[in-house]
C-alpha cells in the first residue's frame, strides 16, 4: 500500500526499517516496521491528529486511547491471554508499538478451510472429518474465556480481529492444505475498544457481537458457533452465568425501542 | 395557479400535503413531484413552534394544545403560499412517529380530518424517514452516510437493500435533549431554539473544561455529559472556579459542550463511513442546523476525501414539507395508509420503513 500520509515520527528515525502501510481505519493506521532489532518485526499503531476535534480534547483523547490499549495489552499478556506483546509506547505522540503476529485472519482461514462447499449451511458431506474446523472453534473460545477470566472486555470481537500463527515447524505432522487452514495458535488482536470489566452483562454482549459478526461474516459455519460457547463455557468459573446472560443479550438485541 | 389537469388531460405533477407534530413545532407544507422526473418542488412550508420560558421544556400536553390551537391557522396559511386548490391535492400525510404522543395524537386527528372532509387518502410517515428524504432531495446527496440529530434522536444511518438501517445511536437521552436541558440551567431563551442560542454564546467562549467523552464503538451517551454539565453550570451561577481554578462563563460552558458532544458524533459518523466505505455525509434533524458540527463534519470528510450536506432551519429543523416529500414518495409505490389504521406511536424505529421507492 502506497504511503501517501505523513509518517509519525517515531517511523522517520533510521532505526526502524523502512515502514509500510498495512490498514487504514477510521481511528488510525496500522503500520509494519522493526523494533530495535532488524529481524524483529513489529507493528505501530498510529492515532492521527483529527483535525475536526479541539487540539486540547484531542490531545486528551488520543493519550487515554493508546494508554487504556497498552494497559490492557499488557494485563492480557501478564495473565497468559494470547494477544500482541507491547514493546513501545508513546501515548502523547499517539503511538503504540506491539509484536508482529504472523499468520492470516481466523476469517481466512475459515473461508478457506470451508472453500467451495454448497450454500445454505448444507450438512457437510459424509466422510468430511470436521475434527479441525471444530478445534478452531474451541481455541476461539478458550482465547476469549481467558480474555474475560482476565477481566478484560474486547469491545470489537470478529473473525477478523483473531490470528491464526502457525507453530513451529515440525512441531506437527505435515497436514493438508485445507487442514494447515484452520491450524496455529488463536491471537487476538485490536484492543482499541476493549475496556476493563468482569460484569456478566459486558462479557455477554462481548460474546453477542462475536456471535452476530460469525453469522454475518460465515453464513455457512454457523452452527459450528455452538462449539465456540461450548468452550467458552469450560474455560473460567463465571463462564456458566455469562451464558446464560447471553440468553437475555440475544432476546434483547441490539435494538432499543426508540423513543420520539 | 392553474388547474393541473387543464391544458393535457393529463396530470402533469402530484401534489402531497404533509402534517408534522411530534414534538414543539407544528408544521404543514405543500410539495409537488413532476410525474415524469420525480422532481421536488416546495410549494409552501409553514411552521409554528410551541416556545416554553426559559428554562422549562415543552411538556407534551401543552405543546398538544398548541399544536390543536394553531392547526387551522397552519393550514390555511400553507395552502394559500402554495396556490393550489384542494382539488389539486393527492393525498393528506401525516407523522405516524416515532414522538411525542400528545402532540402526534393532535396532528394525526387534524390530519383524519382534512382527508375525510376533502375526500383524500391518507399517506402515515416516519418522522426519522421524513427528515433523510427531505436532506437528500434538497442537496442532492445520492448515498451517503446519514447523522440525524435533533432533540429526540441521534442516528448514524446508512441505506442498504430497502432499509435506513442504523449503525449507531444513542444510549440513552438524544444529543438535542442533551443540549436542550444544559439551557435549562442557564435559563438560556427556547426562542428560536435553545441550541441555536447555545451556539451563538459559545463562539464567545475561550477555556475548554474537560467533559466525559461517551462513545462506545458507533455507539454514544450523553446523559453523564449532561450531568457533568448541569453541575459545573451550578459552580458557575455560585461565582466559584472552574476544577482547574480558572474563572468559567456560561459561554465557556457553551463552548465545551458543543465541542464535545459534537466531537463525539463525527467520530460515530467517521467509523460508519469507514465502516460503509462511503464519502458523502448528509446532516440533518434540528441539530444540524449548527454550523459549528457542520464545519466539524467538513473537516472530517474531507480528510476522507468526501464531502458534508447539510441543509438550513427550513428544512433541518422539523417541518411538513419533509412529511410531504416522503409520504408522497410512498404514495407513488402504491403505499396507503387506510383511515382505520390512520393511528400514530411513541415508538417507531427508522428500520422498520421498507424504502420501496429506492433501489
Amino acid at each position: 500500500m502506497a504511503t501517501e500520509f505523513p509518517l509519525p515520527r517515531v517511523l522517520t528515525y533510521p532505526a526502524s526499517a523502512p515502514p509500510s502501510l498495512i490498514a487504514q481505519g477510521a481511528e488510525g493506521r496500522l503500520y509494519k516496521t522493526t523494533h530495535l532489532h532488524a529481524d524483529r518485526p513489529c507493528a505501530l499503531k498510529y492515532r492521527p491528529p483529527k483535525p475536526y476535534r479541539h487540539p486540547i480534547l484531542d490531545a486528551r483523547l488520543t493519550k487515554a486511547r493508546i494508554a487504556a490499549e497498552a494497559k490492557v495489552l499488557d494485563r492480557c499478556y501478564r495473565e497468559g491471554v494470547p494477544v500482541p506483546v507491547v514493546y513501545a509506547l508513546d501515548a502523547a505522540a499517539g503511538w503504540l508499538m506491539i509484536e508482529w503476529i504472523e499468520g492470516i485472519p481466523v476469517r481466512q482461514g475459515i473461508n478457506e478451510w470451508l472453500g467451495e462447499r454448497p450454500e445454505d449451511d448444507a450438512p457437510p458431506a459424509e466422510d468430511l472429518d470436521e475434527t479441525p474446523i471444530v478445534d478452531l472453534m474451541k481455541r476461539i473460545g478458550q482465547a476469549v474465556g481467558s480474555l474475560h477470566r482476565t477481566g478484560v472486555i474486547h469491545g470489537d470481537l470478529t473473525t477478523s480481529n483473531m490470528m491464526l500463527r502457525p507453530r513451529p515447524q515440525g512441531s506437527e505432522p505435515e497436514a493438508d492444505a485445507k487442514k494447515k487452514a484452520v491450524a496455529g495458535d488463536v491471537i487476538l488482536i485490536d484492543f482499541g475498544l476493549a475496556t476493563q470489566s468482569s460484569s456478566d452483562e459486558d462479557r455477554a454482549v462481548d460474546l453477542y457481537v462475536l456471535e452476530r459478526a460469525f453469522a454475518s461474516t460465515h453464513p455457512r459455519a454457523e452452527r459450528l458457533f455452538s462449539h465456540v460457547l461450548e468452550a467458552y463455557k469450560h474455560s473460567f468459573k463465571k463462564a456458566h452465568s455469562v451464558l446464560i446472560k447471553l440468553e437475555d443479550v440475544r432476546m434483547r438485541g441490539r435494538k432499543r425501542s426508540m423513543l420520539g | 395557479m392553474a388547474n393541473d389537469t387543464a391544458t393535457t388531460g393529463k396530470k402533469k405533477r402530484r401534489i402531497a400535503l404533509g402534517c408534522e407534530g411530534s414534538a414543539n413545532k407544528l408544521g404543514i407544507g405543500v410539495i409537488a413531484h413532476d410525474v415524469e422526473t420525480g422532481a421536488a418542488t416546495v410549494l409552501s412550508n409553514v411552521r409554528h413552534t410551541f416556545v416554553s420560558p426559559p428554562g422549562t421544556g415543552f411538556l407534551p400536553k401543552d405543546t398538544a394544545r398548541h399544536h390543536r390551537a394553531f392547526f387551522v391557522r397552519v393550514a390555511k396559511q400553507a395552502l394559500s403560499d402554495a396556490g393550489v386548490r384542494i382539488a389539486d391535492i393527492d393525498c393528506i400525510c401525516y407523522t405516524r412517529g416515532p414522538g411525542m404522543g400528545g402532540p402526534l395524537t393532535s396532528v394525526a386527528v387534524a390530519a383524519r380530518t382534512l382527508a375525510l372532509l376533502w375526500g383524500k387518502e391518507l399517506v402515515g410517515v416516519n418522522h426519522c424517514v421524513g427528515h433523510i428524504e427531505m436532506g437528500r432531495a434538497i442537496t442532492g446527496a445520492e448515498n451517503p452516510v446519514v447523522l440525524y440529530v435533533s432533540g429526540g434522536n441521534t442516528q448514524v444511518i446508512a441505506y442498504a437493500e430497502q432499509r435506513y438501517r442504523i449503525f449507531g445511536e444513542a444510549l440513552d437521552i438524544a444529543v438535542g435533549n442533551c443540549l436542550d436541558r444544559f439551557a435549562r440551567a442557564f435559563e438560556i431563551s427556547n426562542d428560536p431554539a435553545p441550541g441555536y442560542n447555545i451556539e451563538q454564546l459559545a463562539k464567545q467562549g475561550r477555556v475548554l473544561v474537560e467533559l466525559p467523552y461517551a462513545v462506545k464503538g458507533m455507539d454514544c451517551s450523553f446523559s453523564g455529559i449532561l450531568t457533568r454539565a448541569e453541575e459545573l453550570a451550578a459552580q458557575v451561577k455560585r461565582g466559584q472556579k472552574g476544577p482547574e481554578g480558572e474563572l468559567l462563563t456560561p459561554a465557556d460552558l457553551c463552548f465545551s459542550l458543543q465541542e464535545t458532544v459534537f466531537a463525539m458524533l463525527v467520530e460515530i459518523t467517521e467509523r460508519a463511513m469507514a465502516h460503509v466505505g462511503a464519502s458523502q455525509v448528509l446532516i440533518v434533524g434540528g441539530v444540524g442546523s449548527n454550523i459549528r458540527l457542520q464545519d466539524m463534519m467538513g473537516a472530517m470528510a474531507a480528510e476522507r476525501g468526501g464531502s458534508v450536506y447539510a441543509t438550513d432551519e427550513r428544512f433541518c429543523i422539523d417541518n411538513g414539507i419533509m412529511i410531504a416529500h416522503a409520504g408522497l414518495l410512498a404514495y407513488e409505490t402504491g403505499f396507503r395508509t387506510p383511515l382505520e389504521e390512520s393511528t400514530c406511536t411513541q415508538r417507531f424505529r427508522t428500520d422498520e420503513v421498507f424504502v420501496k421507492w429506492r433501489k
